[in-house]
């Protein structure tokens, strides 16, 4: 039994009110144009994500331009065997970054791509010997790199640089009534996060607010879904997919948002085998937070990539559409 | 007198152990460690560990190598951060839970490891393509290294591919050649794992 998850259990029920912990957005958002990293997993098993975010940043106008040409971040598979190949191929994204756009900051909406390119950015600066080495794998594709490309997260451009307000202005159907647990997983938050807080952040909370969503408190929304251990360690995997999912419905939500492919696929393709093992019934669509911003801007839910979740989020569509 | 149990003779510890870890980007910050335990506390994974992080580093100063990098509880750390964020003396848990696997995987301690599996073959992939191919990846990993999850995992799988979500189409990215020669030379000139 997961009793630390008991609604009045364990840590505090914050106010429902969220205190706005926003910076002022950036000014300029008529010229938002960003290089776009996809990442593998936007290209392969979360064909919503991609689109979704696509369509937001139309809708928005934003600008994304594909980086070409790119390759795998090396997420964390990689780095737990080789870290100066795993360092030098996120490297080799962020060279080409460079070259094909100097002043445009690399958008990640996968926060394991964000971390993994950010990591590699990190190490780069921080230790000369690595920059040194990295540079010379490089050189033998005839590219260099200086670690000075910023990497951002999806989230981190639409909340800091466009801004909430300006969602909220934009909203044509709000999500009145829809009770969502918003959830961060760790790598968008940790080690370093863009957001207010690495622990108990509140952004992706103030942004369904906007949408006329009810964000429902839970408080696992920054705890670890498992990540690629349900891959190795599948009842490990399960048993932490598992404490989030059952929070997050006990505590009332409808359906959970989340800023990352790989906590998608192991909350959504993994709820049923969950619920078979831990004798659960547990019903919650998962969604990524674009496709509930698109859906509240009036978007089309076919642009937004729905219908290719496992656990059918069907109800929620045809309720704001 | 007769030899406790559990406690190791000094002639079979590895005392360089820790200098080795210092030599590891960030590694250094190991000697700062007071074992006060808070990236134990943090570990989501922990109570299923039987040495949790705090006591791989104790573990680790005392000298205990073989002991820490042919340890399960390595390849237990799903990278969440949490420790790395709370530690009070500033050290990187989670890099050096990498840095253990690594040297793990260096030195043939952890190739039995499901967690070294999975890496040695999303490397492979990545190396043929420039990217994952989550299809070729799975079957690999679950072919091979795992038939029996292999089994449960096509239903999930199945379920994947009917909603579009595990092309068959393989993409190769355009400059592999020049890809490869990256990967080729940074694994050349890596002094550690
Ligand atoms: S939290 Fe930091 S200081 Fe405390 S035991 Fe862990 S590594 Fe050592
Ligand atoms: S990063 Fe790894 S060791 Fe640290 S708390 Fe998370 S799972 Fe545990």
């Amino acid at each position: 039994m997961n009793s630390h998850c008991e609604p009045g259990i364990g840590r505090s029920n914050p106010p429902q009110e969220i205190a706005s912990s926003l910076k002022a957005p950036r000014n300029d958002t008529k010229h938002m144009e960003y290089t776009y990293y996809p990442g593998c997993s936007l290209h392969s098993s979360a064909p919503a994500y991609e689109k979704s975010s696509q369509a937001v940043m139309k809708a928005i106008g934003a600008k994304l331009n594909e980086l070409e040409d790119w390759n795998c971040c090396g997420a964390t598979a990689y780095m737990s065997i080789k870290e100066l190949t795993a360092f030098s191929i996120s490297a080799r994204n962020l060279a080409l970054a460079k070259k094909q756009a100097p002043n445009h900051d690399v958008v990640a909406p996968c926060s394991g791509c964000f971390v993994g390119l950010t990591k590699a950015n990190k190490y780069i600066n921080e230790f000369p010997e690595i920059k040194e080495k990295v540079n010379v794998a490089l050189a033998e594709a005839g590219l260099e790199y200086d670690g000075s490309v910023k990497v951002r997260h999806l989230l981190d451009i639409i909340v800091n640089d466009f801004g909430v307000d300006k969602i909220k202005a934009m909203v044509k159907r709000p999500l009145t009534g829809l009770k969502v647990a918003c959830y961060y997983g760790c790598q968008i938050i940790r080690p370093k996060t863009p957001l207010d807080d690495p622990e108990e952040p509140k952004h992706l909370e103030e942004l369904i607010a906007a949408l006329g969503a009810t964000p429902t408190h839970y408080p696992m929304k920054a705890n670890c879904c498992g990540g690629s251990i349900m891959g190795t360690e599948e009842n490990i995997g399960m048993m932490l997919s598992r404490n989030v999912l059952d929070c997050a419905a006990k505590y009332g939500a409808e359906c959970l948002v989340c800023p990352c492919p790989l906590c998608q696929m192991n909350l959504d393709a993994y709820q049923k085998p969950i619920n078979r093992k831990f004798k659960k019934d547990i019903n919650l669509p998962i969604l990524y937070f674009t496709q509930l911003i698109g859906l509240a801007l009036g978007l089309p839910p076919k642009e937004l990539g729905f219908g290719s979740e496992l656990v059918s989020a069907d109800d929620i569509v045809r309720r704001f559409s | 007198m007769k030899e406790q149990k559990g406690i190791q003779r000094e002639g079979r510890l590895t005392l360089d152990f820790i200098d080795e870890m210092k030599q590891i980007p960030g590694g250094e910050q190991i000697a700062l460690c007071i074992q006060c335990g808070t990236c134990s506390g943090s570990c989501p994974t922990s109570h299923l560990m039987t040495h949790t992080p705090r006591r791989l580093i104790a573990m680790t100063r005392a000298g205990m190598r073989k002991e820490v990098l042919e340890s399960p509880d390595i390849w237990l750390c799903t990278s969440c951060y949490y420790c790395y964020v709370r530690c009070p003396r500033g050290i990187k848990v989670t890099d050096l839970m990498y840095a253990y696997k690594r040297l793990s995987a260096r030195d043939k301690f952890g190739i039995q490891k499901r967690g070294y599996k999975l890496g040695k073959i999303f490397m492979s992939v990545v190396n043929k393509y420039g990217r994952n191919n989550e299809l070729e990846l799975l079957a690999k990993f679950f072919g091979f290294a795992n038939p029996i999850g292999g089994i449960k995992n096509t239903f999930i799988g199945l379920g994947l591919f009917l909603k579009g979500r595990l092309p068959l189409k393989t993409h190769k990215i355009k400059d592999l050649g020049g890809f490869k020669k990256i990967v080729n030379k940074a694994e050349e000139l890596a002094r550690l794992p």
